[in-house]
């Protein structure tokens, strides 16, 4: 049996496919200018994952990426020479080994000077560890330190064995802040300090779960009573067991580390089978305004932890503007809510700028990476300072770490939710909108 | 009075995942086409159903869209047998395989361009958190149940439509002998089309609750697909009532085991896949003993 296909003939077709294939998946390269291409220009090598299941995290990188390259349109000045600047964008498709594979190409093909990537420990970790073996210098951001640090060990298992990094650097918050925020908001309700624990088995849910550096730990000290019912795997179906575990417990708040499908699937469950927490701190499923959104009425009051908002008392150091200027300036070019990982998108390009102006000679990567080091810039997401005290000894040279706050999902009458900053015992200088509302 | 909230759960998990694997089946039973795009077809007819009740009036509810979204999906099934399985269907069953493969990623990849990264949810009416409270310490949500219901009718319109109609008796000739049956004069390529315009019928109704039960977005399609593969072997392949009970002793076999410890909640149902391949490999209701 042999088949003829008429008009179209298949090699034609097949031809023709990969034709528009292979157009479509050349990485875009952006230049900041028509420049005489007497200087050899600087080149940004920019990871994050476009498509796929993280692509939430890269949804505003094309806004932050023209904004950048518009403010830098007249090159950059670096020692005596001024200089274009290119970004080559590439898609890690939210897969580890194809990010290691993206940053291998813009290191050996692109020659970039310098990697900036975000988005999760899925996208940063790869990227982070082919730059250290490479020497080329990278700036991280969008994952707890803790991940990014700890995974990037020989063997995670052994804090005596864990070492400094010399190209790459990292900035965003640890898991100790994310405690410190769920428990100060937690103290403003009345509960009977009784907490159910989700923890996936996945890289966050085992360490926010861990018996050491996790939950349980400070959790015991501050007189909570945790229920964990166990690691179960992303993408489950059904939660009867883990309600009905809370529910013998009697617990009032509900915490953990959860995917928003699963978070959906779990919040509506809970209410079918009549568990309903009076407070429900929960990371990662409440992180975009369209996954509370998905959950209705169900998710006004679920609240959890804030690392940048258009209320942050911060301005761009790149174009002055501030937090509040750049959120409404995306709102107005995408139509789409602002969520977080904006702010942090764009002070990467703050931070490399700041570095790359003060780096003696940008040819080098170590002329780069030491002015990377001593950066003390104050960003669209609070300053950034690496080597400071407020981490163990271990982690200071390489991490540098940003305000956390927590906050609710509160509903607006146009149906959409935004977040209210109810606690800032951890950042007093970004101002609070609210108090702590039991759940209905 | 925990186990037997338990077992019921379990029971109406199954009916979820008895409705994800039906179409699979169906298509099976008949052209032997292993569609590996299933779980993103469902996905697809997820979006199909969002994007029509968006433009329905409000409050017209997300039954008047799945209505509509039944001959759109029977269409998109009928197109891709015609425009492309049609013409990979031979004795190898490989090259259909790689095709429904490629199928996969096209659609992930055109969803994600269309409808961004956003997780969406069905518009919501409030009923998917009620619940019937049957006993203390029982209670039935709304949705599971009325999703369990859907299966059986689904499963009881497939099995009364092959069994007792022409159209279903050409389709029993067709996957038994093929050769025979278009010595008969029955065009088996266009019955391959109403087979899987059928199939993708069926994906919608799964869709409808994949959208209620929990958020989407364009990757989640394969990994909803595993236990549907689970569901169709144990049942035996051709089944579809026992593609029904394969799905409910799986669903059973996941709230026990996490009752037990959720870590175990995968592995109890993987589990009774492996005892049942080995007590009965070709499944607990074969179509066929040959």
């Amino acid at each position: 049996m042999t088949n003829r296909i008429s008009g179209v003939s298949r090699r034609g077709f097949a031809k023709r496919s990969i034709a528009a294939g292979v157009a479509a998946a050349a990485a875009p390269t952006w230049t900041s200018t028509v420049f005489a291409q007497s200087s050899k220009p600087i080149r940004l090598g920019y990871v994050s994952p476009r498509t796929g299941p993280l692509a939430a995290f890269a949804e505003a990188d094309d806004f932050v990426i023209k904004g950048y390259l518009e403010t830098v349109k007249g090159g950059l000045k670096i020692g005596n020479a001024t200089r274009p600047v290119e970004v080559v964008v590439k898609d890690s498709q939210s897969n580890p080994n194809r990010a290691a594979t993206v940053a291998k190409e813009l290191i050996v093909n692109d020659k970039v000077d310098l990697i900036l990537v975000g988005g999760t420990p899925e996208t940063t970790n790869p990227v982070s560890t082919q730059c250290e073996i490479e020497g080329v210098p990278c700036i991280s951001t969008l994952a707890p330190w803790q991940p990014y640090f700890i995974g990037r060990q020989g063997n995670p298992g052994d804090p005596k064995t864990w070492k400094p990094f010399s190209y790459t650097y990292h900035f965003f918050w640890g898991l100790e802040d994310v405690i410190a925020v769920y428990t100060n908001m937690w103290e403003q309700v009345s509960t009977n300090k009784s907490v159910g624990g989700l923890f996936p088995n996945d890289g966050d849910g085992n360490a926010w779960g861990d018996k050491v550096v996790g939950f349980p730990p400070v959790l015991d000290k501050k007189g909570y009573k945790l229920t964990d019912p166990g690691r179960y795997r992303n993408l489950t179906d059904d939660f009867t067991a883990q309600i009905n575990a809370f529910k013998n417990a009697k617990c009032e708040i509900l915490t953990g580390v959860v995917l928003p499908p699963d978070f959906t699937t779990f919040w509506n469950q809970a209410r079918q089978q009549g568990f309903r927490p009076k407070v429900a701190s929960v990371g990662k499923a409440l992180l975009f305004p369209v996954s509370v959104e998905t959950l209705g009425d169900a998710g006004n009051n679920l609240s959890s932890e804030v690392w940048w908002t258009p209320n942050h008392p911060f301005k761009s150091s790149l174009t002055g503007l501030s937090a509040k200027q750049v959120a409404d300036a995306y709102q107005q070019s995408s139509g789409k809510q602002w969520t977080q990982p904006i702010g942090f998108a764009h002070a990467l390009f703050e931070i490399a700028t700041d570095a790359l102006k003060r780096s003696a000679d940008a040819g080098k990567a170590d002329a780069i990476v030491a002015a990377i080091a001593a950066t003390d810039l104050d960003t669209i997401v609070g300053k950034v300072h690496w080597g400071q005290k407020d981490l163990p000894p271990f982690a200071q040279k390489n991490i540098a770490k940003t305000p956390l706050v927590g906050g609710q999902w509160r509903r607006a009458a146009n149906g959409k939710y935004d977040i209210v900053i109810t606690d800032n015992k951890t950042a007093p200088s970004i101002p609070v909108g609210g108090q702590m509302q039991p759940i209905a | 009075m925990q186990w037997v909230d338990t077992i019921i759960q379990g029971i109406l998990l199954g009916g979820l995942y008895a409705l994800y694997a039906t179409g699979l089946s169906l298509m099976f039973g008949i052209m032997k086409l292993v569609n590996l795009a299933h779980g993103d077809l469902i996905v697809l007819a997820a979006f199909v159903i969002v994007v029509l009740a968006s433009l329905l009036p409000p409050g017209s509810g997300v039954v008047l869209a799945l209505l509509l979204s039944l001959p759109i999906m029977f269409g998109v099934g009928y197109g891709l047998q015609v425009g492309f399985l049609n013409r990979t269907l031979d004795r190898d069953i490989l090259p259909p395989l790689i095709v429904t493969f490629g199928f996969s990623i096209i659609i992930q990849n055109g969803l994600l361009e269309v409808f961004s990264a956003d997780s969406r949810r069905l518009p919501l009416t409030g009923w998917e958190s009620a619940s019937l409270s049957v006993a203390s310490g029982i209670s039935i949500g709304t949705v599971p149940l009325v999703c369990f219901a859907s299966a059986v009718v689904v499963i009881a319109g497939l099995n009364f439509l092959i069994y007792r109609t022409a159209i279903g008796r050409a389709f029993r000739a067709t996957s038994d002998d093929p050769e025979t049956a278009q010595l008969m004069g029955i065009d088996h390529r266009r019955l391959f089309a109403i087979a899987a315009g059928i199939a993708m019928m069926v994906c919608a109704v799964a869709a409808l609750y994949l959208g209620l039960r929990a958020n989407f977005d364009p990757t989640i399609g394969p990994a909803r697909l595993l236990y549907a593969f689970e569901a169709v072997i144990v049942g035996g392949l051709g089944s579809l009532w026992g593609t029904l009970i394969g799905g409910m002793i799986i669903g059973v076999a996941q709230t026990v085991g996490a009752q037990i410890n959720p870590e175990w909640q995968i592995l109890t149902g993987h589990l009774a896949f492996l005892v049942i391949l080995v007590v009965r490999p070709r499944g607990l209701f074969p179509k066929s003993e040959g």
